[in-house]
């Protein structure tokens, strides 16, 4: 009986695992460590700025695909989705603008 | 009942416009979109003081410890995906019953985010850190401890939503505020991921 509850629970969680949702998880896990080398191993981009821009765009990049498909943002109204794209956008462009001029 | 298509005999392509829908509902998107702008705000305010003194700000931003802030990134990615399974559990129907055992999940993962954040802390004023110690410090304190204060509304929220995936029958308006809920947990992961490199990474 316990067993058969535990298999349902294991064959239902591997149903609702099989959605994009997953693939953007591991997509999101492996920027996170990629910005986290980047951050704290200097020697893999010589050039301080360029790497500040890079893990400044990965966060962004990885924000808007929260917000696509862990907020389900794709399948909502144009004007809604449009409110997280320019919200990235700007965003970005304003940190990064801080960050080049200091 | 699929559409046949009367030349190949094929299921016909629907033709009908794909159906939007606002997750969960519009107020909390004002909240959500409200909350990011004024995060947003804060991070040019801090990278503005930044400019003022770059040398000391990358001096005092050496004595952070980036691990913390990583495995915490990685906690909250693991509940934000909780979280999703949640919410399809309850759509899917068949799989409801699971969607109460992913948001204790996603919940434990926020308590696991604050514990490591308490570690932080601690380790910090133990070596004598704290707001006053310099400007890097009063915001590195003040963005890290407001966004905690927002994982804590957070984990009562997570609370509420536990309560309701425990109904045997959902209703539309309780299915709209489970993704209202959702979405609000998912905000306060997307913040952090932009606190996380703004204040341990980017030099």
């Amino acid at each position: 009986m316990t067993m058969t509850i535990q298999s349902n629970a294991t064959r239902g969680t591997a149903d609702l695992l099989k959605s994009s949702a997953t693939v953007v998880w591991f997509v999101l896990v492996t920027a996170t460590a990629v910005s986290w080398a980047l951050g704290t191993h200097h020697r893999i981009v010589d050039n301080t700025t360029a790497t500040a821009l890079i893990i400044l765009a990965i966060a962004f990049i990885k924000i808007r695909y929260i917000g696509l498909y862990f907020m389900d943002l794709k399948d909502a109204p144009l004007a809604l989705r449009a409110v997280l794209e320019a919200w990235c956008l700007i965003t970005f462009c304003l940190t990064s603008g801080f960050y080049l001029a200091g | 009942m699929a559409v046949i298509d009367p030349v190949t005999d094929a299921p016909a392509r629907s033709t009908a416009p794909k159906q939007r829908h606002i997750p969960g509902e519009t107020g909390v998107w004002i909240l959500i979109f409200g909350d990011m702008t004024i995060f947003a705000v804060l991070f040019c305010v801090f990278l503005n003081a930044r400019k003022s003194n770059p040398v000391q700000f990358a001096h005092d931003q050496a004595a952070l410890n980036a691990n913390f802030g990583a495995i915490n990134t990685v906690l909250l990615l693991v509940s934000s995906l909780c979280v999703v399974m949640a919410v399809r559990a309850i759509r899917s129907g068949v799989h409801q019953s699971l969607a109460s055992r992913y948001v204790v999940a996603a919940w434990l993962c926020g308590i696991g985010f604050l514990v490591i954040k308490a570690l932080e802390y601690s380790e910090k004023i133990s070596h004598g850190i704290t707001p006053q110690t310099s400007e890097f410090f009063m915001y590195y304190f003040v963005l890290t401890g407001l966004h905690a204060f927002h994982l804590l509304i957070g984990l009562g929220i997570l609370g509420g939503l536990f309560a309701l995936s425990r109904k045997p029958d959902m209703s539309t308006g309780k299915f709209a505020f489970f993704e209202a809920g959702a979405c609000f947990w998912h905000m306060v992961d997307l913040l952090w991921i932009v606190l996380f490199p703004l204040i341990f990474l980017v030099r």
